[in-house]
């Protein structure tokens, strides 16, 4: 167990590449969380939606469906989708210890988020 | 693990409230809710529960003061007690800068609180944390039940059954009444700071 410490030289980079890749093409809100429930970085619309919560609830659902996964001889899902109505959310896993959590209306194909999430999951690495 | 954000000037820090099931960790989280006025506290979080238990965690945020310029984010935690929810106890311990363990102090649930204790020891050691390492506080809950004639553990054995060779430190208390819980709460979350600054200074 290790301290992460967050420059804001760090952050800015990590909200460019969020704005680059996921806001750009029209995701609400996108959220970098770890796995323990803190919020590292969010960008996009987020005035309605209680983020402290939702990072909490999106860790501890990846936790719980990673224990699914290895109740079934998974390691683990690396990717999670919720359907809704109206907005959909996609978590999926960035390296060891981070989540990327995303929501986003209909008018935004799945694919192209799933695309857009590995991509910038890429850079977010080589950071 | 914690979370130091240098451009919100924010430390956060995540404590876990962990003992058996029905011991009032979820109580000790309300009565700080209710305690607080607005400014200090987020929402409480608590996921749909089937009767009292909860079946996977609570969370209570809270802000409270700072270090040199950094605002403390506290995030605190309950667990589900029952020796059923094993793999829900495990997730929310995971990256965890302190414990409290609210133990019973009904004497018929003396063997719950070794159980539960043995268990916190396993998962923390899952997730590498040694149980003598990481900031822990013990509160002895329920004390009031005694002046109603149920017998309760003494301090001293309970102090034999759980703190013996962890010299943690300890309180009294009575959740729904308030007592004990402030304390806990303080000297849990001085102690995490203290952790998380000193891995930091490292």
């Amino acid at each position: 167990m290790g301290v992460l410490i967050l420059t804001p030289e760090k952050v800015a980079r990590l909200e460019k590449l969020l704005h680059d890749y996921l806001i750009a093409i029209g995701v609400n809100l996108a959220l970098l969380i770890d796995e323990a429930g803190n919020i590292l970085v969010s960008v996009g619309q987020n005035e309605e939606v209680d983020v402290t919560s939702l990072a909490a609830l999106a860790a501890a659902n990846f936790g719980a469906t990673n224990q699914i996964a290895k109740l079934l001889g998974e390691d683990d899902f690396s990717i999670l989708y919720h359907k809704g109505k109206k907005d959909n959310i996609h978590l999926s896993k960035i390296g060891e210890d981070v989540i990327l959590v995303t929501v986003f209306t209909d008018e935004v194909p799945l694919g192209l988020v799933r695309l857009k999430a590995s991509q910038v999951a890429k850079e977010i690495q080589a950071l | 693990m914690a979370l130091i954000d240098l451009k919100k000037k924010e430390i956060y820090c995540k404590i876990v409230y962990y003992g058996p099931g029905r011991s009032g960790k979820t109580t000790n989280l309300l009565y700080i809710y209710n305690a607080l006025p607005d400014k200090f506290k987020g929402k409480l979080l608590t996921i749909e529960t089937k009767g009292e238990r909860t079946l996977f965690f609570d969370l209570l945020p809270l802000s409270l003061g700072k270090i040199k310029d950094l605002d403390i984010r506290l995030q605190l935690y309950t667990v589900p007690g029952q020796a059923l929810y094993k793999p829900a106890r495990k997730i929310v311990l995971k990256g965890a800068d302190g414990v409290v363990f609210v133990a019973d102090s009904l004497r018929i649930r003396r063997e719950k609180n070794k159980e539960s204790l043995a268990d916190l020891r396993e998962h923390l050691l899952e997730w590498q944390m040694d149980i003598h390492e990481i900031p822990l506080v013990f509160q002895y809950n329920k004390r009031d039940l005694e002046k109603m004639g149920i017998p309760i553990l003494s301090i001293e054995e309970l102090q034999e059954d759980l703190n013996k060779d962890l010299k943690a430190p300890y309180f009294e208390a009575v959740a729904p009444k308030g007592i004990g819980v402030f304390e806990t709460l303080k000297t849990i979350s001085k102690m995490s700071v203290r952790y998380i600054a000193q891995k930091y200074l490292k």
